[in-house]
């Protein structure tokens, strides 16, 4: 009943999305007023049709309800509680219906808090935004429909892949989605402000937050699913250039391009053209990588969906929705009114070199990660494209990006000089080269090259720093009256330093860990012990123990440095009940300077336990520069001039009735 | 470069006595341990698709690391070790993929695109740098019939 009462609200919503899609438009073609407004109701019972139809489904899972087939293959009933709820968007069709939701949540969003926007933008904006919304709906309905019935219903469901059992991959899903679902709100401004002919200073300002959201979420997002990868797939690797993180990484460079560029467009109504063409992109990128995770056309660990109707139908969707907001911009993108102009040197010119080189790094990305697939529909070759293929592309366009970074932040609009700017940025050279030498001297020896991937994450975070510290006049007033003008100054101001300063501390965790990583890999038996980096490991035994779902070997290793106990490590290998499907549990101990990684492996030849110690300097530098990036977003976002947005219209009316 | 991580994985060795992926593999020589090493995290694992043989526990990937071993220690070069894996499994194994007419656009695409721009935007420069360009025949017929309105 329940399960039914989900379908037919799903429906409902595909009606409402329909309509959404339709009336707006029609309103602002006619000026109808009352047919645009007609947008928001709209928009807003659409997100509540989808949430209760999620509702419905999560219902389902907690009840263990397994007539639904969606349920009996995803779920079991001993599994814990938060597994159930979290398995609903565990598998292909749960997570589809959860993509709706963030889709219809965002446009919701800009029913409720888009007061200050013209009606027929609003009205267009909401239009596109439920196209999006209607195809997608469409196509659970069709092939992907969770709320399918199963008879005769099994006594027991196949439980949830335990890899996929764990709080930090649990949120993952929806912090991704977030992401790449919230890039379609630049999607739809860009659409509806091509159609409407007119982009200006406003238009940037309304799409900035909305970009910079989602930015944050892929953020978070790609940083949780890394740090999941690095404690669960037990040999401490962060990141693989696997195809589905590809797949959210793309995004994620054309959103960081798409924030620098849109702020040319607020405060210098130049770039118009190519922000909103980066916009288009941004969020095709998003829909392309959901086609690849998806449709199954990729295998690999992530991918858990297999089925070619599934992949066609979102194939269509994917060329009637990129290829449609293409066309509409080439027709329409040549009648926009070009822009103010700016000399080489110049803000503006550092913001399209940075655009120029994510929208390159973005580049190798996408072909490293398609090429194979073509190359294999094309010509039966199979090629495998890793590692050391985006060492050699991505990392190449990516240095000159990061090399050049501190600079533009420094440069004035317009027209600026560029040695006035370089000599700011002494102090921040000489930190940086000072660091790489004292890194050399200290650090064991390694790649030559990895003190100047440190010095270089010290250049971005000094370098960022001075411009608030020139601000405040740090150095020249007390700390206390300084401290006190650089509070005064915008909070998006200390979003980019954040941000910027953020990325400078991940790139040490990964230059550090990825240079200076130290491993023993060995059998030991109870009570012998194993020394690395100033640590000692000493294997204390193993014995079985039993967990909700599964049961597990659980070894544990007492460290120590020096005289200082610091305590015990426990590694477990899980065996769970369903499917007998095996996982281990890596014991790790976080500190700033570096991770103790322990992981106990099969019962040795000789006796005793196989044993992996990894000592991962600097590591959590990663997670932690993510987290500083993300707070730079929120920062930013609670600026003045997006909580205030541009002079308010009396009546929401008036906008439209103005132009 | 090659020769610092070399260094690098031998001090390593040296400092530890028992390196390898599984104590029970490890060769006696630690050079060629080096070496092995070296090679088999560019080689992809075939059964679980994005991972080095290096990095994964599939019995498959343990197979292929026993055998680039085996290799090297009946005096194989690195060269031939990696002809030979290619040889038995296709370029799919290889991580790096090989440079030659089927992958010349994956290699050289990404700097293209950043010549193009760069040419691109070199091009356009000079037109956006100045501001006080004469208004062309169309614009200045355009200006007329606004200014007769």
């Amino acid at each position: 009943m329940i399960a039914e009462l989900g379908h037919f609200l799903l429906i409902l919503a595909l009606a409402t999305a329909l309509y959404q899609f339709i009336v707006p438009q029609l309103g602002a073609a006619r000026n109808d007023q009352s047919l645009m407004q007609s947008a928001i109701p709209a928009a807003l019972s659409q997100c509540l049709l989808i949430a209760a139809s999620f509702a419905c489904l999560t219902w389902t899972y907690l009840v263990s309800d397994f007539s639904v087939v969606n349920v009996a293959a995803n779920s079991h009933s001993q599994k814990p509680l938060l597994y159930k709820f979290t398995g609903v968007w565990g598998n292909h069709e749960g997570s589809m219906l959860l993509w709706v939701l963030i889709l219809s949540l965002f446009g919701a969003s800009v029913a409720l808090f888009g007061l200050n926007l013209p009606l027929r933008l609003k009205a267009r904006v909401l239009a596109i935004q439920s196209l999006i919304g209607a195809s997608f709906l469409l196509f659970i309905l069709a092939v992907s429909n969770p709320f399918l019935r199963l008879n005769p219903p099994p006594i027991e469901g196949n439980g949830l892949n335990p890899v996929l059992q764990d709080p930090a991959l649990a949120i993952h899903p929806p912090f991704l989605y977030a992401g790449y679902v919230g890039l379609s709100i630049a999607f739809s401004f860009a659409c509806a402000a091509l159609i409407e002919g007119k982009i200006d200073a406003a238009w940037a300002r309304w799409v900035r937050p909305w970009t910079l959201a989602a930015w944050m979420f892929l953020t978070g997002g790609i940083a949780l699913g890394s740090w999941w990868a690095y404690y669960e797939l037990g040999w401490g690797g962060f990141w693989f250039w696997d195809p589905v993180e590809n797949a959210s990484l793309m995004p994620w460079l054309a959103a960081t391009a798409l924030l620098h560029s849109a702020t040319v467009v607020e405060k210098r109504n130049a770039l118009k053209v190519w922000t909103v063409l980066l916009a288009i992109i941004s969020f095709s990128l998003s829909l392309i990588g959901t086609f690849l995770v998806r449709s199954g056309v990729l295998t690999s660990v992530h991918a858990f969906a297999v089925d070619p109707a599934r992949g066609i139908f979102i194939l269509v969707i994917l060329c009637t929705l990129i290829g449609g907001a293409l066309l509409l911009y080439a027709w329409r993108a040549p009648t926009l009114a070009p822009g103010g102009l700016f000399a080489p040197i110049s803000r503006e010119a550092a913001l399209v070199v940075n655009n120029l080189l994510l929208g390159c790094a973005a580049a190798s990305v996408f072909i490293g990660t398609l090429y194979p697939l073509v190359l294999e529909v094309l010509t039966g070759d199979k090629i495998s494209v890793g590692a050391p293929y985006y060492n050699l592309t991505f990392v190449p366009l990516m240095l000159p990006l990061l090399l050049l970074l501190p600079m533009g932040p420094l440069l004035s609009w317009k027209r600026a000089e560029l040695w006035p700017a370089l000599q700011r940025l002494w102090a921040a050279a000489l930190t940086a080269l000072a660091i790489a030498v004292l890194a050399a001297a200290l650090a064991r020896p390694g790649p030559w090259l990895a003190p100047f991937g440190i010095a270089l994450g010290i250049w971005l975070i000094v370098g960022s720093l001075i411009e608030l510290v020139e601000r405040g006049r740090f150095a020249q007033l007390p700390l206390s009256v300084a401290w006190g003008r650089a509070s005064g100054l915008p909070r998006s101001l200390f979003g980019m330093v954040a941000a910027h300063a953020g990325l400078g501390v991940m790139i040490i965790g990964i230059v550090a860990v990825t240079a200076w990583r130290q491993e023993i890999i060995t059998a030991m038996k109870p009570g012998e012990v194993a020394d690395i980096a100033r640590y000692r490991i000493s294997f204390t035994g193993d014995m079985p123990r039993s967990g909700p779902n599964y049961t597990a070997e659980s070894g544990r290793f007492r460290i120590s440095r020096g005289d200082a106990d610091l305590g015990v490590l426990v590694s477990e290998r899980r065996r769970f009940r369903p499917g007998d499907q095996t996982t281990t549990e890596a014991g790790i101990r976080h500190m700033l300077l570096g991770d103790l990684y322990v992981v106990m492996g099969d019962t040795a030849a000789g006796g005793g336990r196989v044993v992996r110690i990894y000592f991962n300097p600097l590591v959590s530098w990663i997670w932690l520069g993510a987290a500083i990036m993300v707070l730079g977003g929120l920062l930013s976002l609670s600026d003045r001039r997006f909580r205030i947005g541009v002079p308010r219209k009396q009546r929401l009316g008036l906008a439209s009735a103005a132009e | 470069m090659r020769e610092t991580l070399v260094a690098l994985l031998f001090l390593l060795i040296s400092l530890t006595q028992a390196l390898a992926v599984e104590p029970d593999e490890i060769l006696s020589d630690p050079v060629l341990e080096s070496r092995a090493r070296a090679l088999s995290a560019g080689f992809r694992c075939l059964v679980c698709q994005n991972q080095s043989i290096d990095d994964s526990d599939a019995p498959l990937a343990r197979d292929l690391r026993l055998l680039i071993r085996e290799r090297l220690k009946s005096g194989d070069s690195d060269a031939k070790v990696k002809a030979f894996v290619v040889s038995r499994y296709g370029d799919f194994v290889l991580l790096k993929p090989p440079f030659d007419a089927r992958t010349l656009l994956l290699w050289i695409t990404p700097f293209l695109l950043l010549l193009a721009g760069v040419l691109f935007l070199a091009t356009r420069r000079p037109q956006a740098s100045s501001p006080d360009r004469p208004l062309s025949e169309d614009e200045r017929r355009r200006l007329e019939d606004l200014l007769e309105e």
